[in-house]
């Protein structure tokens, strides 16, 4: 296959990676990186490399977007990049040590998980009842638009959410994905914040975290510009079109989506790590 | 100034907001204009090249730091552009979390300077490796 081939067919994967992982909240380094292994035989760490630098754009792309439309708390994104870009930094590390496969097996277990967290009924968007003290102290409760005025929400669970945050980063610097799906169960489940706010405010995380470790990935040479430039200016396309369709869309209609592709994906991803063949 | 410094009202950080949102915007336009620049250019002159990476030989990319990628890029080498393009999609979050810090110290929210202040010492720990 040549280089024009390989990377049109690259970037029309990465154009719907990122819608998906726009729509999700996601990102869509948890698509691109099955399509690079799986469908083109790319080595993991070059697909590791090519998606980090994709979820940087998805998020920064759509970010920008939600950021002027008033769902991004960017308090609560704030703090919680304390815990990302330190776990970001460890995973990196990490990605360093392990083996492909082992890689390929964690990638497809986190796959997983998410797929499973996101079937696992439906979320209210009521928020915390009461107003929890270190969130008060963090400044981390807020306001989001609904029906055409503000509608105040409160953050609990702050310490736990904090704490499953330098997983999510550790995750993301390992896997070269935004962990949008652990960050939104800490955010969601954890600390009630609501679907939309959660959703934004970690997609605007996702660029920091993936920025702690991108410089790591360059300087190993995992982040091989022939593959990452298909790949981000797909991904930036898919995901500038997705934010534009978030407002529109129904959440749960996204869950279900979101949980079939990521689980045929996981168990793929599995398969071939076990098996040897990543 | 108010005295409750952690308890913001509704709407406070709108004008930050907006200058985040557009800082993120330009940052990526300006990256993806210039990786596409350096994509095209690329495939021009190796469109037909048959790439094998199935594995991680060589040791990956040889552009592994801000030096050598911005030498190819003066050099107007394809890869080195879109590489470039590349370190100011990377260069993009890391800015954002700049102007924060000047948004919370403009606010006098002290805590929040601190936190910004943390996260941008994680992000050079991170990016010190692409010195040399």
């Amino acid at each position: 296959m040549s280089y024009l081939v390989l990377s049109s067919l690259l970037f029309a994967g990465s154009l719907l990676a990122g819608l998906l992982g726009a729509l999700t909240g996601l990102g869509g380094g948890v698509v691109i990186i099955p399509l690079m292994t799986l469908a083109f035989g790319i080595d993991i760490r070059y697909a590791i490399g090519a998606s980090l630098i994709s979820v940087i754009a998805t998020s920064s792309g759509a970010a920008a977007a939600y950021v002027r439309e008033g769902y991004t708390n960017i308090r609560i994104g704030m703090f919680l990049e304390v815990a990302t870009t330190l776990g970001a930094l460890g995973g990196a590390a990490l990605a360093g040590v392990l083996s492909t496969g082992v890689i390929a097996v964690v990638f497809g277990l986190v796959l997983v998980s998410s797929a499973l967290q996101s079937l696992r009924g439906s979320h209210d968007d009521s928020g915390a009842l009461r107003p929890d003290g270190a969130a008060l102290r963090l400044g981390l409760n807020g306001t989001y638009p609904l029906e055409g005025r503000r509608q105040p929400y409160n953050v609990t669970g702050v310490a736990p959410g904090f704490g499953l945050m330098i997983i999510a980063g550790g995750l993301s610097g390992l896997l070269g994905i935004g962990s949008g799906a652990v960050k939104v169960i800490a955010m969601d489940r954890i600390m009630r914040i609501p679907f939309k706010v959660s959703t934004t405010t970690s997609n605007f995380m996702i660029g920091v975290t993936a920025a702690a470790s991108a410089g790591i990935y360059i300087a190993r040479g995992y982040i091989v510009p022939e593959l990452a430039m298909p790949v981000m200016l797909g991904v930036l396309a898919g995901s500038l079109f997705g934010s534009r369709l978030l407002v529109a869309v129904r959440t749960t209609f996204l869950r279900r989506l979101f949980a079939f592709v990521v689980f045929v994906l996981a168990v793929e991803m599995i398969f071939n790590g076990i098996t040897g063949r990543i | 100034m108010t005295d409750e410094q952690h308890t913001p009202a509704p709407d406070r950080d709108e004008a930050l907001e907006a200058v985040l949102g557009n800082l993120l915007r330009i940052g990526v336009f300006v990256a993806a204009a210039v990786v596409g620049a350096g994509g095209v250019y690329l495939l021009i002159t190796r469109g037909d090249w048959i790439p094998d990476f199935r594995s991680f030989q060589n040791g990956g990319s040889p552009l592994r730091s801000v030096p050598l990628i911005l030498r190819g890029a003066f050099a107007l080498r394809a890869d080195a552009i879109v590489q470039t393009g590349l370190l100011l999609l990377i260069a993009t979050p890391v800015l954002r979390v700049v102007f924060s810090l000047f948004g919370f110290a403009h606010e006098r929210d002290w805590l929040y300077v601190a936190l910004t202040l943390i996260v941008l010492s994680v992000l050079a720990v991170g990016l010190s490796g692409l010195q040399t």
